[in-house]
C-alpha cells in the first residue's frame, strides 16, 4: 500500500464520506427535534434521481417511457391527501394540501412531456420533496410521545414499505443519469470527477446554512428549544409539531439534493438508498446523535475506513464497517447519559 | 397468476370434456421479485409453446396443458408450489424454476413423489453429483464451468498470462470463482488476484486498487444484471489498458443502457442465440434459434428475446420429445409408472437441437451440453447506428 493508492483511496473515502455525512446531518437533525431515527432517508435519497430519469428525453435516458408519470409523483400526491383527509378540522389547510396535492401531479405530468434538463431536475426535487414532511404527519405525529423504539419501528416499518414501492416504481435494475459538470480535473495525481465538486460544494453550503439556521433564526432556535426541552418549548409557545414538519421538511431536501447531485457519479437504483442511510446512521451514531460537527468527522471516517476495509479484504468490507459500530455502542453505553428517554 | 392458472385449468377442463384428457405439465417460474427479468420470457416462452403444440392437434393427438405457477424468487413459494402440482394437479412432470437456491428446495419433493423435473437454473450443484434424489433432476441452462472453458480458451488465444477476477459476494460469484479460478489454473493461467463486491456497493476503488497493483493481462468481473458495469467502469476510469471480460449475466439490454462507452469491447460467453443472425451457417444451433426468435418477436414485439427464454423452449423439447416416446409404452392414468417411464425417457435424450446447444443426457449426465455448441465469445460494440450491440468474435466448433 503506497503513496498513489493511498491518495486515490482518500480521493474516495472523501466523496463517499461527504454522503455519509450529509445522510448523518439530516439523521441527527430529525433526531434532535423529534426523537425518530429516520431509516428511511436513505429510500428519498434515491427517489429523487430515479424520478428525475423520468423527465429526460429517451435519448439521454436510454429508455421508452412515453411520458409515463413516476410512481413517486403518485406516493407523494396520495400522501398529501391522506394528510388532508387527517386535518379535516382546518378547512384551510385541507384546502392548501388538494392543491399541493395536484401541483405535485401537475408538475410531474409537465416534467413527463419533456422539458429542458435544468427544469426537470428542479421538478424531481420538488416532486419527492413533500414525501417527507407528509411521512411525520401520517406516521410519526399520531404516535406522539412515544418511545424511541416504537419510532425506530415505525421508521424500520417506513424503510420497507418506501424500498418496496421503490421496485414497483423503478424495476430491479440501474439507470444511468447525466452528470450536470463532465470531465475530471486532476489534483496532483488523482483524478476527481467534477461532479464531485458539487456534491462537496452542496455539503459545505449545508453545514453552514445549519449554522446560521440554528444560530441566527427564529425558526432554528425554536427547534433548538424543541430538541433540548419538548415541555419547556411548548410552554413558550413552540408547536412541537411544527417543528417536526420542518425537521423532516429540510431533511429531505438535504437528502434529495444530495441525491441529485451524487446520482450521475453512482448509476442509482432502488435499493441502493438503505446503506447509504445505514452508514451515515453509523457515522450519527459516532456523533452520538447529537452532535453535528461530530457526526461529519464520522462520517468523513466512515467513507475511509469503508475504503481502507474495500482495499485490505473485500469480501468483509460491509461487515467490517458495521462492526465499527461495535466498540462505539459499548464505550458510549458506558459513559451514556440516557439520551432520548427523558420526558 | 392464480387467475390465470385456474383459467388455463377450467379451459383445459372444457377442452378435455370434449376430446382426451390433457397432458398435465406443472411450471414454476419467477415471474416477480429480483428473478423476474429471467422468469418473464421464460413464461411466455412456455405460454407460446403451448398455444403452438395444440394449435397442431396436441402431442400423440392429446392436448397439452401447462400449470404455470409463480414463486416470486422466493424459496419456500417454489416449494409450495411444487408440492401443490404434485398433489394436487397430479401433473405428469414439472418444468422450473428459475433461480438455483429455489431449485435446490424443490429437489426434495420433487424426488420424493418421484415426479420427473426440467430445471431452468444454472449451477452445476442442481444435477451434481448424482444420486437418488438428483436421478429425478434434468436442467437446460449452461453451468459456470462450461462458460468458464471460453473464458479461459479466449484469454490463450489473446496470450493473457495474469489473469485477475472480481465478483459478487454472492453465490453467483463465488460460483464464478471456483468455476473459473479451477479452468484458469489447468490452462496454465495465473490468478492474481480474486476480489469480491456487493451488488448494492456504489464504489469499488480499493478492490480496483488492489488488481491494478497486480498488473493482470486481463480482468474477469463474475456478476449479473447492471451492478457488474461498476467495476468495469472503475477500472476504465483508472485507466486499465487491458483486456476485461464479464460473464454471460449480463447478456441483456440493461447492461448496454447503464453501461453505455465504459463497456465497449467487453468480451462475454453467451449462449449461441444472442448473436443467431450473425452465427456461421452451419453452427448446429442456428435454424432453431432463428425460429425461435421469430416467433418469439412475433408474439411479444421486436427486439423482446432474451437467451433465457431459449432454456425454457430446450426444456420444451426434451420433455415433449419424451412425453411422445412415453405414451407409445405406458397410459397417464396409470400416473406413478408414467413418471418413472418418462423420466428414463428423458435420460435417454439424444441429439435433440435446442436453442443453446445439442442436448446428450445420460445417467451421469442431466444436461448433455457441450461447451462447444453452447457457448461462443461476444463483444460489446457500437453499431453503424450508434447504439451498442453484441457482435461475435469467436466460436468453439
Amino acid at each position: 500500500m503506497d503513496w498513489t493508492i493511498v491518495s486515490f483511496l482518500a480521493a474516495d473515502a472523501v466523496q463517499s464520506g461527504t454522503i455519509y455525512a450529509l445522510l448523518a446531518l439530516s439523521l441527527v437533525l430529525v433526531f434532535a427535534v423529534t426523537r425518530v431515527i429516520l431509516v428511511p432517508l436513505g429510500e428519498l435519497l434515491v427517489f429523487a434521481p430515479l424520478t428525475y430519469v423520468f423527465f429526460l428525453p429517451s435519448g439521454v435516458s436510454g429508455l421508452e417511457l412515453h411520458g409515463q408519470i413516476p410512481g413517486t409523483a403518485w406516493l407523494s400526491s396520495f400522501l398529501l391527501l391522506v394528510w388532508a383527509v387527517l386535518d379535516r378540522a382546518n378547512p384551510s389547510r385541507v384546502a392548501r394540501l388538494v392543491v399541493l396535492a395536484l401541483l405535485v401531479l401537475g408538475l410531474a405530468w409537465v416534467g413527463a412531456r419533456g422539458v429542458a434538463p435544468w427544469l426537470g431536475w428542479i421538478l424531481a426535487v420538488l416532486v419527492v420533496l413533500p414525501i417527507g414532511p407528509a411521512s411525520y404527519r401520517l406516521f410519526f405525529q399520531p404516535a406522539q410521545n412515544a418511545s424511541v423504539l416504537t419510532y425506530l419501528i415505525i421508521a424500520v416499518g417506513l424503510h420497507f414499505a418506501y424500498q418496496g414501492l421503490g421496485l414497483v416504481f423503478f424495476g430491479p435494475e440501474q439507470y444511468r443519469l447525466p452528470p450536470i459538470l463532465s470531465g475530471q480535473t486532476n489534483l496532483g495525481m488523482v483524478p476527481i470527477n467534477n461532479q464531485a465538486f458539487l456534491v462537496y460544494g452542496f455539503a459545505l453550503l449545508t453545514m453552514l446554512g445549519l449554522y446560521l439556521f440554528f444560530t441566527r433564526s427564529l425558526y432554528g432556535k425554536a427547534l433548538r428549544a424543541c430538541a433540548v426541552n419538548r415541555y419547556g418549548a411548548r410552554l413558550l409557545g413552540i408547536s412541537p409539531a411544527q417543528a417536526g414538519y420542518v425537521a423532516f421538511g429540510i431533511a429531505t431536501l438535504i437528502v434529495t439534493v444530495s441525491g441529485m447531485l451524487l446520482a450521475p457519479l453512482i448509476s442509482p437504483a432502488y435499493f441502493q438508498g438503505f446503506l447509504f442511510g445505514l452508514k451515515g446512521f453509523v457515522a450519527g451514531i459516532l456523533g452520538g446523535l447529537v452532535s453535528y460537527p461530530l457526526a461529519v468527522l464520522g462520517a468523513l471516517a466512515v467513507g475511509g475506513f469503508e475504503q481502507w476495509a474495500g482495499y485490505v479484504s473485500s469480501p468483509f468490507k460491509d461487515a467490517l464497517v458495521f462492526a465499527l459500530l461495535l466498540p462505539v455502542l459499548l464505550w458510549r453505553s458506558l459513559r451514556s447519559h440516557e439520551i432520548g428517554e427523558e420526558e | 397468476m392464480k387467475g390465470i392458472a385456474v383459467g388455463i385449468l377450467a379451459l383445459g377442463l372444457g377442452l378435455g370434456l370434449a376430446q382426451q384428457a390433457p397432458l398435465k405439465i406443472g411450471v414454476v417460474v419467477s415471474a416477480t421479485g429480483p428473478g423476474a427479468s429471467l422468469g418473464i420470457p421464460e413464461r411466455n416462452t412456455l405460454l407460446l409453446l403451448e398455444d403452438q403444440v395444440n394449435k397442431r392437434g396436441g402431442l400423440a393427438g392429446r392436448p397439452v396443458q401447462f400449470i404455470i405457477m409463480d414463486d416470486a424468487s422466493d424459496t419456500t413459494q417454489a416449494v409450495r408450489a411444487a408440492r401443490k402440482l404434485i398433489q394436487e394437479d397430479q401433473v405428469l412432470a414439472i418444468i422450473g424454476t428459475t433461480t438455483t437456491p429455489a431449485t435446490l428446495a424443490m429437489i426434495d419433493p420433487i424426488a420424493e413423489a418421484g415426479v420427473p423435473n426440467i430445471s431452468l437454473a444454472a449451477n452445476r450443484e442442481i444435477v451434481a453429483p448424482m444420486d437418488d434424489k438428483r436421478k429425478w433432476i434434468f436442467k437446460t441452462p449452461q453451468t459456470e464451468e462450461q462458460m468458464s472453458q471460453p473464458i479461459v480458451q479466449d484469454m490463450k488465444a489473446n496470450n493473457v498470462k495474469n489473469v485477475a477476477y472480481i465478483g459478487f459476494n454472492d453465490a453467483y460469484g463465488e460460483g464464478w470463482a471456483k468455476a473459473f479460478e479451477a479452468a484458469a489454473k489447468e490452462a496454465g493461467l495465473n490468478v492474481v488476484a480474486s476480489e469480491r463486491f456487493s451488488r448494492t456497493d456504489t464504489s469499488v476503488t480499493g478492490q480496483i486498487l488492489r488488481i491494478l497493483s497486480k498488473n493482470p493481462d486481463a480482468v474477469l468481473i463474475g456478476g449479473s444484471g447492471t451492478a457488474p458495469v461498476l467495476p468495469q467502469r472503475t477500472l476504465k476510469e483508472r485507466g486499465y489498458k487491458g483486456l476485461i471480460y464479464q460473464t454471460h449475466g449480463v447478456a441483456n439490454p440493461d447492461f448496454l443502457r447503464v453501461g453505455g462507452d465504459a463497456v465497449i469491447g467487453t468480451r462475454l460467453p453467451a449462449g449461441p442465440i444472442l448473436v443467431f443472425d450473425q452465427l456461421p451457417s452451419g453452427f448446429p444451433t442456428k435454424r432453431v434459434d432463428q425460429s425461435y426468435v421469430q416467433q418469439y418477436e412475433a408474439k411479444y414485439g421486436i427486439g423482446s428475446y432474451s437467451t433465457f427464454g431459449g432454456h425454457a423452449y430446450d426444456a420444451w423439447a426434451i420433455l415433449s420429445a419424451a412425453l411422445e416416446r412415453t405414451l407409445k409404452k405406458e397410459q397417464p392414468t396409470n400416473l406413478q409408472a408414467f413418471r418413472s417411464t418418462l423420466r428414463d425417457e428423458i435420460e435417454a435424450t439424444k441429439g435433440v437441437v435446442g436453442t443453446h446447444g445439442i442436448f446428450n443426457m445420460s445417467p451421469q449426465d442431466h444436461l448433455g451440453l457441450k461447451f462447444n455448441e453452447a457457448a461462443v465469445m461476444v463483444e460489446v460494440v457500437k453499431t453503424p447506428s450508434g447504439k451498442l450491440g453484441w457482435k461475435l468474435i469467436r466460436t468453439f466448433q
